[in-house]
């Protein structure tokens, strides 16, 4: 498999590749979506973002990507030459819950789409484009539209579209929770596996404990009003992981641990409130 | 590729095979029903209306018999044809300004709330009055009346592509929108990669209520004009026709505007369909 494993760097040690300081977020309509909340990403983590909803974790990921600025505190990015990351913020992939594709347009048009808003020309994408589809197992459905696919598929085509850029940071928002499990669980095993090969960083946000102890190297474990970071985990089980992992001891004790966290967290919201 | 990813799409394949099927086809005896049911339907019709008027023995200057009316359109072609020519002309100009200029002032509209908030409250004054109270103040004001009547027609066909497409605008995907901006896409970007085809289905849900209220303004204008002469339309030649109680003609005039209406309607309907199909809800059998 091409590409060194990558190890889970704790956030401490060595140069975060993105670094959020005491951002706050308070909608317009006065909700406080974040509150006083600090995150260092490393490269080459996989980070599963987990908390009950309402607890900002998506409000986290669109700071991240650059929608919509924080009320509070700055995100800085410490690996790139310029430190503040405006040329990084072209390397992002952005996968959203629902697949987001454009009806109108081909599986095919819609992984040129990032490279079209560069002016690369239909023909000239061309090879990227399919490489893409590649990737996600799709090339064959590359005329087909939308409403053609299954959930699954064009979740795929979200993935090609986010991957076309070859971006350093890959941010989902729950993206495969509307799907079924068995497809949930094909997807997963398809992302790790990307991700082990081209070794981007990723945040994931996701409402599933074993999904977030499945696919990532640390947990951050967040509490609703304010939203907070409530606990940091790290999850040490080397890769690939495969099915063997999901029915293994460590498999199910960092799931108790992750669980526990979560319970703790979506309690202490509840005496907040 | 390694063997572990030929595996794995090999399983791709299998887990999620949901090949997209081709949505069924209507069935040849469907399809010829669906032809045969209106055309039976408007034969039984024609020739209750042929007995009715034999066997009663109508006179024709109160209901003419089919035959008499394809008769007169037939003996009158010369006049109608030409009277038509012109009708046409001025729904076909006025639905043209219409789409033109309905898609233009959307795009603005939807450049700022306070656009929106400033102009669109006159888009509904202007449609909301009736265009034969106001057409004789266009008759006014405007030098010939084939002006007038352009105007008058473009006034009224021009609210819904004005309000449809504005509602497909402004209706684009959050999400996308979102992708559109982390890509930095410019303005102009985002206007015609996502907005404009987002809101392509409304504008032409506007266009088919714009093609047929465009001949019903361009007729009521000529009614309010009442042009005669070389250059008058198909409303003139009706009124005419009343005047003169050759009411086979006035029926012929009649047919021939049903039957443009029913043609504007089918055209739009056609082309909505043929810019839908592949994607739209609307232009798709329902597979269940």
């Amino acid at each position: 498999m091409a590409g060194a494993p990558p190890s889970p760097t704790s956030a401490a040690g060595g140069v975060p590749l993105v670094s959020l300081q005491s951002i706050s977020k308070t909608f317009s309509n006065g909700t406080v979506a974040l509150h006083d909340f600090s995150l260092d990403i490393g490269e080459r983590q996989f980070v599963s973002l987990l908390g009950p909803s309402g607890c900002g974790k998506s409000t986290v990921l669109r700071i991240i990507a650059g929608l919509g600025d924080p009320t509070a505190g700055t995100v800085t990015w410490p690996a790139a030459a310029d430190g503040a990351g405006t040329r990084h913020q072209r390397e992002i992939g952005f996968v959203f819950q629902e697949p987001t594709l454009m009806p109108w347009a081909t599986a095919y048009n819609n992984v040129w789409l990032p490279l079209r808003l560069r002016g690369v020309s239909k023909t000239d994408a061309r090879d990227q484009v399919m490489e893409a589809l590649q990737m996600v197992g799709l090339e064959k459905f590359a005329g087909a539209y939308p409403r053609e696919l299954s959930g699954g598929m064009k979740m795929r085509v979200s993935i090609a579209r986010a991957l076309i850029t070859r971006p350093k940071l890959l941010l989902m928002d729950e993206p495969f929770a509307a799907l079924d499990e068995i497809t949930r669980f094909k997807l997963n095993d398809d992302l790790l596996h990307l991700w082990e090969t081209f070794g981007w960083t990723v945040v994931f946000v996701t409402h599933s404990v074993f999904e977030s102890v499945y696919l990532s190297n640390r947990i951050v474990v967040m509490a609703a009003r304010p939203g907070r970071v409530f606990a940091d985990l790290a999850v040490d089980a080397p890769y690939p992981r495969d099915e063997d992992f999901r029915t293994s001891g460590a498999y199910n004790e960092y799931c108790r641990l992750t669980s526990d966290a979560l319970h703790r967290a979506i309690l202490s919201t509840m005496a907040v409130s | 590729m390694t063997a572990i990813e030929a595996e794995r799409h090999a399983a791709n394949d299998a887990i999620e095979d949901e090949v997209p099927v081709p949505p069924p086809r209507a069935s040849l005896g469907e399809r010829a029903l669906r032809i045969g049911v209106p055309v039976v339907m408007l034969v039984l019709v024609v020739a209750a209306w042929q007995a009715y008027v034999t066997i009663a023995e109508v006179p024709h200057y109160i209901l003419p018999s089919p035959v008499r009316i394809a008769e007169a359109l037939v003996s009158d072609w010369d006049m109608l044809g030409r009277a038509l020519l012109i009708t046409l002309r001025t729904t076909f100009l006025a639905l043209i300004l219409a789409l033109v200029g309905g898609v233009l002032l959307s795009i603005v509209l939807v450049q700022s709330r306070w656009i929106e908030l400033a102009l669109f409250p006159y888009a509904v004054i202007l449609q909301v009055t009736p265009i034969i109270a106001v057409a004789p103040l266009i008759l006014i004001y405007t030098e010939t009346t084939q002006q007038a009547l352009l105007i008058c027609a473009f006034l009224v066909a021009f609210f819904p592509v004005l309000a449809n497409t504005t509602q497909g605008l402004k209706s684009t995907d959050h999400n996308l929108l979102n992708l559109f901006e982390l890509y930095r896409a410019s303005g102009w970007q985002t206007l015609v990669y996502l907005k404009l085809p987002n809101a392509l289905p409304f504008f032409l849900a506007g266009l088919r209520i714009a093609g047929g209220l465009a001949l019903i303004a361009a007729v009521v204008a000529e009614f309010a004009a009442g042009t005669a002469g070389g250059n008058a339309g198909l409303a003139f030649r009706l009124l005419e026709s009343q005047f003169r109680l050759n009411i086979p003609r006035l029926f012929a005039a009649l047919v021939l505007l049903s039957f443009t209406g029913v043609l504007i309607y089918a055209t739009t309907s056609l082309i909505s369909y043929l810019l839908l199909r592949k994607w739209h809800e609307s232009a798709l059998r329902r597979e269940n």
